[in-house]
């Protein structure tokens, strides 16, 4: 029987919510209030930058100087592609597990995430000197193919998470009506998976357009995304503090705009089978 | 007739041909710094005279180090020139991952850079980097407030005077810092700083046999000096201030003193970002009485991989940028107070830059610093604050953390003393010099 939850109970959790909201959301907004400050008032105490003059000269200075949308695209196809690929490789990897299971299956499923473990700078050198082997450091395939792997793993364990949720007697039935692998995966299984599938490619979108440690490491002029645009702008010596936040501004917009519209499909994806 | 034509067609297609082939595109690594980004907004002036493009991939300090020692490790060849400073220099010349500057061209005057910097990014006489700037460290004060205190600052004074006047401006009730100085963790920051005053204090990093000498009596009486001194008249929380939150208090006139890079001097002087601009005053950084400054002596320099497939464009563009010309070109474009310091003599006998106010300070603190005799005893390393050898880094960053620790109040000087004195020991066996 579900709790009565009382008028005054109500108010307090709605209060305690926006707190948390707020304290969680603060850092993004003193950016943008730091951004449309000049470099003087953006180390001013922080009730003098609150009063001090609004201006736009930060966003001026970083367009003028960097090219935005070549990071920009390297971004949006880094991410995408990244997602778009990992999917590909994850879902027979997840259907597999989740309808087909052997005795190992649960042993790979934990050593897929154990491999999130590994610090990555434990194996730059690797990657690196494979990257320059084969000839794609600084290319955005090499990317692609690299935040796929380190994101495999979330991806199929989503899928798997999701799939779990299937009755496997639906697929059965598709069987017995004569589908074979290949239908069963595009026209069974993915439509009803649909929702779990959206989910994790927008988690991984957002994973993929945060990763900085990579996109840092393989990448010099031509494949750089908006990891590598916001780095350019950090400094030890000088103020650079306005411009930064102008920078990282530009840089978070984009993904912010999709986690708003998207807001739905990501909580109901993350919370999926939370409550079982 | 048609076979003059055809003449001439073939040798216009045969220069056009040439002309594409020489335009190169260079990648360029970089610094996130006020000159830095100066240089790449003129990039089109070294298009116009050559045709070779330039790339930027401008990093932040700490990130460009392990980017660029990432690659040049691996002959990755992502970058053509790299910016790079004084301890990376000796140590990649030294392994051969450089290409030597030994053919630079004549108008471009090798003689004329700074023989201190010139020293310093050269190993076994040859020089494997260009200085774009240099920069010692000097002391910038608030003349009101000194004249305040009743005091007259030295051109060259010893620490006791600076303790004497850091308690004399210190005003809690304004908000007014006697002094202040880096205690953030990390080799490049606090530690930089405390490793260039140990050396005026008689203290050294290692005796001649690679042994830590944290458990001297010099290094007790540096740290407990700093911390004593700090805590008098610093600012609260100054164990995690570094360069940038330290330029921020001066700038809004909450630090009666400074020590601090050279370049800092631009920024304090700036009226557009400095409450402060027209009343700060430099001086060399102080001394004990042992000979030895406590200023250090860095510069970002411009250097080639080994193995780049544009060696001559890159050649090219180094002499480009820390040319004479180039910094005609800023001064004519930027003033003369913006062109990159420290790098070349000529510049200091321009009488045009004479008229900076920070101008002579900051030559006179560069030539004060000798990296080949920083401490007071003999020592085996070269480098002022720091030792250039591949280990110091990441020795001096965990050192620094322990030091940072103290400066807090979370253990004394002597267990910090102490815990660098094991750290560094360990470190330098493990690495075969012990």
């Amino acid at each position: 029987m579900a709790r009565a939850v009382t008028p005054r109970r109500k108010a307090i959790n709605t209060i305690i919510a926006w707190l948390v909201g707020l304290l969680i959301f603060f850092p993004i907004l003193w950016i943008v209030v730091l951004s449309l400050k000049t470099e003087g008032d953006a180390i001013k105490t922080p009730l003098e930058v609150l009063t001090s003059v609004w201006t736009l000269e930060s966003y001026a200075v970083v367009q003028d100087r960097s090219d935005y949308f070549k990071h920009f695209s390297n971004s949006v196809i880094i991410a995408l592609g990244s997602t778009l690929l990992g999917i590909v490789v994850a879902v027979p990897a997840a259907w597999s597990m989740a309808f087909v299971p052997s005795r190992r299956t649960r042993g790979i499923l934990m050593w897929m995430l154990s491999t999130k473990m590994l610090p990555a700078v434990g194996v730059l050198y690797p990657i690196y000197l494979l990257f320059i082997e084969l000839g794609i450091l600084d290319s955005r395939i090499g990317l692609v193919v690299v935040l796929m792997l380190i994101n495999l793993p979330i991806i199929v364990w989503m899928l798997y998470t999701y799939f779990k949720e299937i009755p496997g007697e639906i697929l059965e039935a598709a069987r017995m009506d004569g589908a074979n692998l290949k239908a069963e995966l595009i026209y069974v299984l993915t439509p009803m998976a649909i929702p779990g599938i959206a989910s994790t490619i927008l988690l991984n979108v957002i994973l993929a357009w945060n990763e900085a440690f990579w996109t840092l490491n393989l990448t010099a002029a031509k494949a750089a995304p908006l990891t590598a645009f916001i780095a350019s702008y950090s400094s030890p010596e000088g103020l650079f503090y306005a411009k930064l936040s102008a920078a990282s501004v530009m840089a978070i917009t984009p993904i912010l705009i999709m986690g708003w519209f998207s807001q739905k499909q990501l909580v109901r994806g993350l919370t999926f089978g939370a409550v079982k | 007739m048609r076979f003059n034509k055809l003449i001439g067609l073939a040798a216009t297609a045969s220069v056009m041909m040439s002309g594409v082939a020489y335009a190169e595109s260079l990648t360029i690594a970089t610094v996130n710094n006020g000159d830095m980004i100066r240089m790449q907004g003129l990039t089109d002036d070294f298009t116009a005279k050559t045709g070779h493009t330039v790339e930027w991939v401008t990093l932040e300090e700490n990130v460009l180090r392990q980017r660029v020692t990432t690659d040049i490790t691996t002959k990755g060849g992502a970058f053509d020139i790299m910016t790079i400073g004084m301890y990376e220099t000796p140590i990649w010349g030294k392994n051969g991952w450089l290409v030597p500057l030994n053919d630079l061209s004549a108008e471009y005057n090798v003689g004329d850079i700074l023989p201190a910097m010139s020293g310093g990014l050269s190993y076994d006489g040859t020089l494997f980097a260009a200085p774009f700037y240099g920069e010692s460290s000097m002391i910038m004060y608030r003349t009101d407030l000194m004249e305040k205190a009743g005091l007259t600052m030295p051109d060259a004074p010893s620490w006791s005077f600076i303790a004497k006047a850091a308690r004399e401006m210190t005003d809690r009730d304004n908000d007014i810092n006697g002094i202040c100085l880096r205690g953030k963790a990390g080799w490049g920051e606090g530690g930089a700083f405390i490793t260039a005053m140990s050396n005026s204090f008689g203290a050294r990093w290692f005796d001649e046999n690679w042994n830590a000498q944290f458990d001297t009596r010099e290094w007790s009486d540096t740290l407990n000096f700093f911390v004593n001194m700090m805590n008098d008249s610093g600012p609260s929380g100054f164990a995690t201030n570094g360069f940038n939150e330290n330029l921020s208090l001066f700038q809004q006139g909450k630090c009666g003193m400074w020590i601090d890079a050279t370049v800092a001097a631009s920024f304090v002087t700036n009226p557009k970002d400095s409450t402060v601009a027209d009343k700060v005053g430099f001086a060399l950084a102080p001394d004990n009485g042992m000979g030895v400054r406590s200023n250090w002596l860095w510069a970002w320099a411009l250097a080639i991989p080994a193995g780049t497939q544009k060696e001559a464009a890159a050649k090219e563009f180094i002499e480009w940028a820390t040319s004479n010309s180039y910094i005609e070109l800023v001064a004519s474009k930027e003033g003369w107070a913006n062109v990159p310091p420290g790098a070349r003599t000529s510049l200091y006998e321009n009488a045009n830059y004479k008229d900076i106010p920070f101008a002579k300070m900051t030559l006179d603190s560069i030539l004060s610093a000798d990296p080949n005799n920083s401490t007071v005893d003999p020592s085996p390393y070269v480098g002022i604050q720091f030792a250039a050898i591949p280990e110091f880094a990441g020795i001096a960053t965990e050192v620094s953390q322990e030091f940072s620790a103290a400066y807090a109040g979370q253990q004394t000087v002597a267990e910090a003393l102490a815990k660098a004195q094991a750290i560094t020991n360990d470190a330098m066996e493990a690495a075969g010099y012990r």
